[in-house]
């Protein structure tokens, strides 16, 4: 991005020798108020409509229909509802943490859009701690959680809390360790570094570089997921067990911070997975003009996320939750151990083949499409099955 | 460099200003009528029995040690992680490998001793 001011600077843009630092300040705080207010937060929004049609969809309801559009505003509804809410603190309340507790968590779904990479070169700062800044920026939601939690001063609210807290830490580690794989591949931590060194191709993508890279992938989505506190691992908020979990005594607009930021998350964890092992925005060389490349791939890396966010809903509507003590036992018995032997795995990997093995990428590749098909297949026998069931007996 | 965190710094900016501002809007627009049965805390109508400040379950304490031990250890393989695959390609490939296989091995005994002492398990069962 300073290069491209730059060269603005330099063609007599702004004039004959102007602040720089002014122009750069300027720049900075309109592109990320570009990114932030029109993306991240429409996305937060309009991602809450889009799961509550998918669930309605998959459960045979109806779902929100009603304002907009096959109900397309309700998002805008929702949010503008919020506003006129009374805002309650409760007495017993710790205000000061109460209050601050929901910017904390703001502030963890909004700062990895700093190192979003949806095309080659719209990325707001392609630092080159990128994935390292992700993890660790990601990790302030756990605090702002913990906060809520504690500073309510009512017991849903701190089970919640404390549960979430340990949820998240804990998932922390195998979703960190899968994250080394790749790193061990590429030898960068930088977004788009990580991007160039796989193409278009699925096979060249690392998610079939090899078998290790594979599972790791895998580690990481169910990870990604149990530290969205999606479900089955929303203990944090289980409704039917915690009211609202953390949230119990939010009202109004701090209520509405905390689900944003936890929609926001979905797109934040699926570019996550995207950018390391779906081959993040790489789109085949259509066309030689930047412009429309560029284009193409804002396309690539936004259908890769979306589809993994779809992917989460589905799972969301279709799994029960799982008890604690199974996610717990999930987590450090089978993730950590498995996580460890993804790394060492890759490691001898590399070590081995430090370029790649050229023949493993096309193997898994052809690996992967059996077992899509496989799933496919699955699926489309329980939905015969199903209609089949609804034919023969329609009271069941 | 700078140039590049300034964009995180902005976001930060953007992000708090906004979030501020949507309550402050709460804050004009809203009811506000509070009164002491409504500011109780909730717990589904019933008064509370006590405040919520309790004692509370020492594995979460555990779980947050073990957690330490492992996120320090996730921090410090990124570094190792990065440099690797030059090294490999530098022809120190045993050596690198042998690094992190030492590191990996310590960190998997502490995985191993908290498994054997039953710290992992939810409900923990003490041998008689």
């Amino acid at each position: 991005m300073q290069s491209w001011i730059d060269s603005l600077i330099a063609a007599g843009d702004f004039g004959k020798n102007p602040p720089r630092d002014l122009v750069y300040a300027l720049f900075i705080f309109g592109l990320s108020a570009v990114v932030f207010l029109g993306v991240a937060f429409p996305f937060a929004g309009i991602v809450s409509w889009v799961e509550r049609r998918v669930w309605a969809r998959i459960q045979s309801r109806v779902g929100p229909n009603r304002v907009g559009p096959n109900g397309s505003l309700q998002w805008l509804a929702d949010g503008l509802k919020h506003v006129f809410k009374e805002d309650i603190i409760p007495d017993e309340a710790d205000a000061r943490l109460f209050k601050l507790a929901p910017y904390v968590v703001v502030l963890g779904f909004v700062l990895p859009w700093a190192v979003m990479p949806f095309s080659s070169a719209l990325i707001l700062a392609d630092l080159n701690v990128g994935i390292l800044y992700f993890t660790a920026i990601t990790a302030l939601t756990v605090v702002g959680v913990l906060m809520a939690g504690w500073a309510s001063d009512n017991k849903w609210s701190l089970i919640g809390g404390i549960r979430s807290a340990a949820q998240i830490v804990s998932y922390e580690i195998p979703a960190g360790m899968s994250i080394f794989p790749v790193v061990l591949i590429t030898g960068t931590l930088s977004m788009q570094g990580i991007i160039r060194a796989q193409a278009w191709e699925p096979y060249h993508w690392f998610l079939f570089s090899n078998p290790f890279c594979f599972v790791a992938a895998i580690v990481l989505y169910m990870s990604a997921l149990a530290e969205g506190n999606r479900t089955p691992f929303d203990l944090p908020e289980a409704e039917s067990e915690l009211v609202a979990g953390f949230a119990t005594e939010y009202s109004g607009m701090r209520y509405l911070l905390f689900f944003f930021a936890e929609w926001g998350n979905m797109f934040i964890a699926g570019a996550l997975i995207t950018t390391l092992y779906l081959g993040g925005w790489q789109a085949p060389r259509l066309s030689s003009s930047p412009v429309v490349m560029n284009v193409l791939e804002l396309l690539s890396f936004n259908v890769k996320v979306l589809f993994l966010v779809f992917t989460s809903m589905w799972v969301r509507a279709t799994l029960p939750r799982v008890r604690i003590d199974q996610m717990m036992s999930l987590c450090w018995k089978f993730f950590v151990p498995v996580a460890f032997i993804n790394l060492i795995g890759t490691a001898l990997w590399v070590a081995i083949w430090p370029g790649g093995n050229p023949v493993a990428g096309y193997v898994m590749f052809a690996l992967g499409l059996a077992i899509a098909v496989l799933f496919i297949r699955r699926v489309m026998y329980y939905l015969k099955r199903s209609r089949m069931e609804m034919y023969l007996h329609p009271t069941i | 460099m700078y140039f590049q965190f300034s964009v995180a710094l902005a976001l930060m900016i953007l992000a708090l200003g906004v979030s501020a501002l949507l309550v402050g809007l709460q804050k004009l627009l809203a009811p506000s009528n509070p009164y002491a049965r409504k500011l109780m805390a909730y717990e589904c109508g019933e008064p509370p029995t006590g405040r919520a400040w309790i004692n509370f379950n020492v594995r979460f304490y555990l779980i947050a040690l073990i957690f330490v031990i492992f996120e320090v250890e996730v921090a410090f393989i990124y570094p190792v992680a990065a440099v690797f695959s030059e090294w490999v390609r530098h022809g120190q490939r045993l050596f690198a490998l042998g690094e992190l296989l030492i590191f990996l091995l310590i960190l998997f005994v502490g995985l191993a001793y908290v498994w054997v002492k039953h710290d992992l398990e939810w409900i923990k069962k003490v041998p008689d």
